[in-house]
């Protein structure tokens, strides 16, 4: 009997589009289930009742949540083509560059992202910082995985089609293509990717979004 | 012979459950101390980016993050598994790693450093946290069943260096056995394991360590108590202790 798999998720979540891509890459079909985050559906709260949150991958009705454990599942369940190296060292190193890429990277892109003036140029040093660790693991390779896309590259797909829709809204390049020839190489050649290109939410829908939530945060601020 | 070293810190709970997983897999390794005050070279050249510890050194190559660790150990050396075998099991164990990690550790340990609203307000979130986990533990004698497992091994704060600490800072009704009787049990079970119990800081030295690394803060802390002078006192967030300086 064919594995029964459904993705709850929504249209946009950064999240939700590493599980996308990965199930893609496993050459898997499943159904796809829209949340809208602002009314959380029955299913959502029952699925995941920690943190009410997508995405959710739905096994024969079994939940995996947080996405970088459901990509973890999926690489466990089924195995071609792998995502993670199979080397232990290796391993371990992929399972520390997206833990790197969600503590440090995400947040400080964020920083720059939602502030203006003077706390935006503090932001800007510590995302530079990070930016470089990440110029300097694509040393001699075309992904962060190697020659094919991996796990490290999905947990950093986010910058993929992300990156220029932030630099768009506030004006500012974040990852310039002459401190960081590898890394914009990368961004480029990963939402290039056929597998990955099919599944961009609508950029000016991304846009929208994102220019809104800029306004709240500057708003917040005392 | 492979060459195992941790780089770690004695009072460390991160440092702890990568000794005890090592022992646990029976393996031979050497332990250096490193004074996190006056970080030596040979941390911040194997963990440049965090610059924490503990660190793994398996044959010159470093592994850092303490579950990144467990799971490499548990994957390299053979014996008693750290995690479960079946996929959703492994993943259902990921998954409580990681929000014992985020959820239950940070509020748990800020509540035991900060005093009145700010103190209430995390020990709300704390103990959200917890009432997950006492619905996991319920009918369990361990988080990975009748062994020790990772998840175990990720709440160990919760049951050893959580109530040292927080009953040395004065910080009452956080985890209670009346509101928390499962985990209260766990805990229990967990610190009386015959393996763990040889392998935790004992409680005089690890009290020793809080008074000397954060006396600043204790004396802030039971200042702040007074009321009259918290206006003179900065605000919790701006003293380094929030930091972990292990993870």
């Amino acid at each position: 009997m064919a594995d029964d798999l459904k993705l709850l998720r929504t249209w946009s979540s950064p999240y939700a589009l590493r599980v996308v891509h990965a199930l893609k890459i496993k050459g898997l079909e499943y159904e796809t289930v829209l949340e809208d985050i602002t009314r959380k559906s029955a299913s959502l709260l029952e699925y995941n009742p920690l943190h009410k949150k997508v995405p959710v991958l739905l096994h024969n009705g079994r939940p995996v949540c947080e996405s970088l454990v459901i990509l973890e599942y999926i690489d466990d369940v089924y195995k071609q083509p792998p995502l993670l190296p199979q080397d232990p060292h290796e391993k371990a190193m992929a399972r520390f560059w997206a833990q790197f890429g969600d503590d440090k990277v995400m947040p400080s892109t964020w920083r720059v992202f939602t502030s203006e003036g003077k706390d935006q140029e503090e932001a800007i040093g510590p995302l530079t910082e990070n930016l470089k660790f990440l110029e300097e693991q694509l040393k001699g390779k075309s992904f962060f995985g190697g020659e094919a896309i991996g796990y490290v590259d999905l947990a950093f797909g986010w910058m993929g089609n992300l990156i220029s829709i932030l630099e768009e809204i506030i004006d500012l390049k974040l990852v310039d293509a002459e401190k960081f020839p590898l890394l914009s190489a990368w961004i480029n050649k990963f939402s290039d990717d056929p597998v990955i290109k099919a599944f961009w939410p609508p950029r000016d829908k991304m846009v929208e979004k994102f220019k809104a939530m800029r306004e709240h945060f500057l708003k917040q601020v005392p | 012979m492979a060459e195992v070293k941790v780089i770690g810190s004695w009072s460390s709970p991160y440092t702890r459950k990568v000794e005890m997983a090592l022992k646990m897999k029976g393996v031979e390794y050497d332990y250096i101390e490193e004074d996190l005050k006056n970080k030596s070279p040979l941390l911040l050249q194997h963990n440049p980016i965090h610059k924490k510890v503990p660190v793994l050194l398996h044959n010159g190559k470093p592994i850092v993050e303490s579950m990144v660790i467990l799971e490499y150990i548990d994957e390299v050396w053979e014996g008693p598994a750290i995690l479960p075998k079946d996929p959703y099991d492994r993943a259902m164990a990921r998954f409580w790693v990681k929000f014992i990690d985020d959820k239950c550790i940070p509020p748990m340990w800020k509540a035991c450093w900060s005093v009145g609203e700010e103190q209430e307000k995390l020990k709300e979130e704390a103990k959200q946290g917890l009432k997950f986990l006492e619905n996991e533990i319920k009918g369990k004698k361990l988080f990975g069943g009748d062994n020790i497992g990772i998840v175990d091994h990720a709440a160990n704060f919760i049951a050893y260096w959580f109530p040292i600490t927080a009953d040395f800072v004065g910080l009452q009704r956080l985890m209670t056995e009346e509101e928390f009787p499962n985990l209260y049990r766990w805990a229990d079970d967990y610190c009386s394991h015959t393996f763990v119990k040889e392998n935790l800081p004992d409680k005089d030295g690890y009290i020793a360590i809080l008074k000397s690394r954060y006396r600043s803060i204790i004396i802030w802390h039971y200042l702040s108590l007074i009321n009259y002078v918290t206006f003179l006192v900065r605000s919790p967030h701006a003293f380094p202790i929030y930091e972990y300086e292990f993870k």
